[in-house]
């Protein structure tokens, strides 16, 4: 973002690198339609994932990283996975509003994936609470991180061509 | 760990969709739960299943059997996976259930 004074610095995050295998977890992913228990290592396949953390449902930089997902065609190349502490009533209504059918979205209200991935977040002034930095990860067939981003100030908004270039990437060599 | 062959489309806190989870469990029927939503008319999934907006509605590959209804589908379960298996217990459906 181009502000004329400095953001938030959160500094660097000891969290799961480009190389690595990405954590295998299991929560409530949400649909369109329902919402079943997954395991992130059942969806990882020939179309690369896209696994995006993102602030709790209705902030706004949730809303604005959704809007450039669906507008930019994602889940034609790619198996878009997002995760937030929000519950899955809530991505319920984010889905819709956002658009965005064919993404599914994992409910950590424990932040437990977040603290997994080295990228939980303490939010000040909502005691009690907290939520994965923004953060993307895109992941081939065999759950290899080959692309990670995660958010050093805040707010703070993935760089989408450079995750683009990275589907392209793993799509390519699959 | 393969799918289970049973798949319950159920709504939280539904009181007959949990007299089916009951069974299930006291069964040990593996099974995996997909949860819907409140609003009828969002419940296009179950709709399209098995032709009814109402939950649970139970899938069971095994045998191809869909079915909505608590009372049915416990009948269902008892006469396929219960001991003894006898059906004969099993209550009417009630008309407006899973609201």
């Amino acid at each position: 973002m181009d502000l004329p004074f400095e953001v938030v610095d959160l500094g660097p995050a000891d969290h799961v690198a480009e190389g690595e295998t990405a954590p295998d977890f299991e929560r409530p992913l949400v649909g369109a339609e329902f919402w079943e228990d997954r395991r992130l290592a059942e969806l990882v396949g020939e179309a690369p994932v896209v696994l995006v953390f993102h602030p709790m449902d209705g902030a706004f930089p949730a809303t604005y990283v959704w809007n450039e997902i669906r507008d930019r065609g994602w889940t034609d190349d790619a198996t878009v996975l997002g995760c937030s502490i929000s519950t899955p009533y809530e991505h319920e209504t984010l889905l819709a509003e956002r658009e965005i059918p064919d993404v599914r979205l994992f409910s950590d209200p424990a932040n437990d994936v977040a603290e997994t991935y080295g990228i939980a977040h303490d939010l000040d002034g909502m005691a009690g609470i907290e939520e994965p930095r923004p953060a993307v990860f895109v992941l081939d067939g065999e759950r290899t991180v080959q692309y990670a981003w995660v958010a050093t100030e805040w707010p703070d908004l993935p760089d989408y061509d450079a995750v683009e270039t990275a589907i392209d990437g793993v799509a390519r060599t699959a | 760990m393969p799918e289970p062959a049973i798949t319950l489309y159920r709504l939280q806190a539904c009181p007959f969709c949990e007299r089916v989870v009951r069974l299930l469990q006291a069964s040990g029927v593996p099974y995996r739960s997909r949860f819907v939503e409140p609003m009828h008319s969002d419940r296009d999934v179950v709709k399209r299943v098995a032709g009814v907006r109402t939950v649970p509605v139970l899938v069971d590959e095994s045998t191809g059997v869909t079915m909505a209804e608590s009372a049915n589908i416990i009948e269902y379960l008892e006469a396929t996976y219960g001991e003894g298996a006898a059906p004969s217990g099993a209550e009417p459906a009630v008309a407006e259930e899973g609201s």
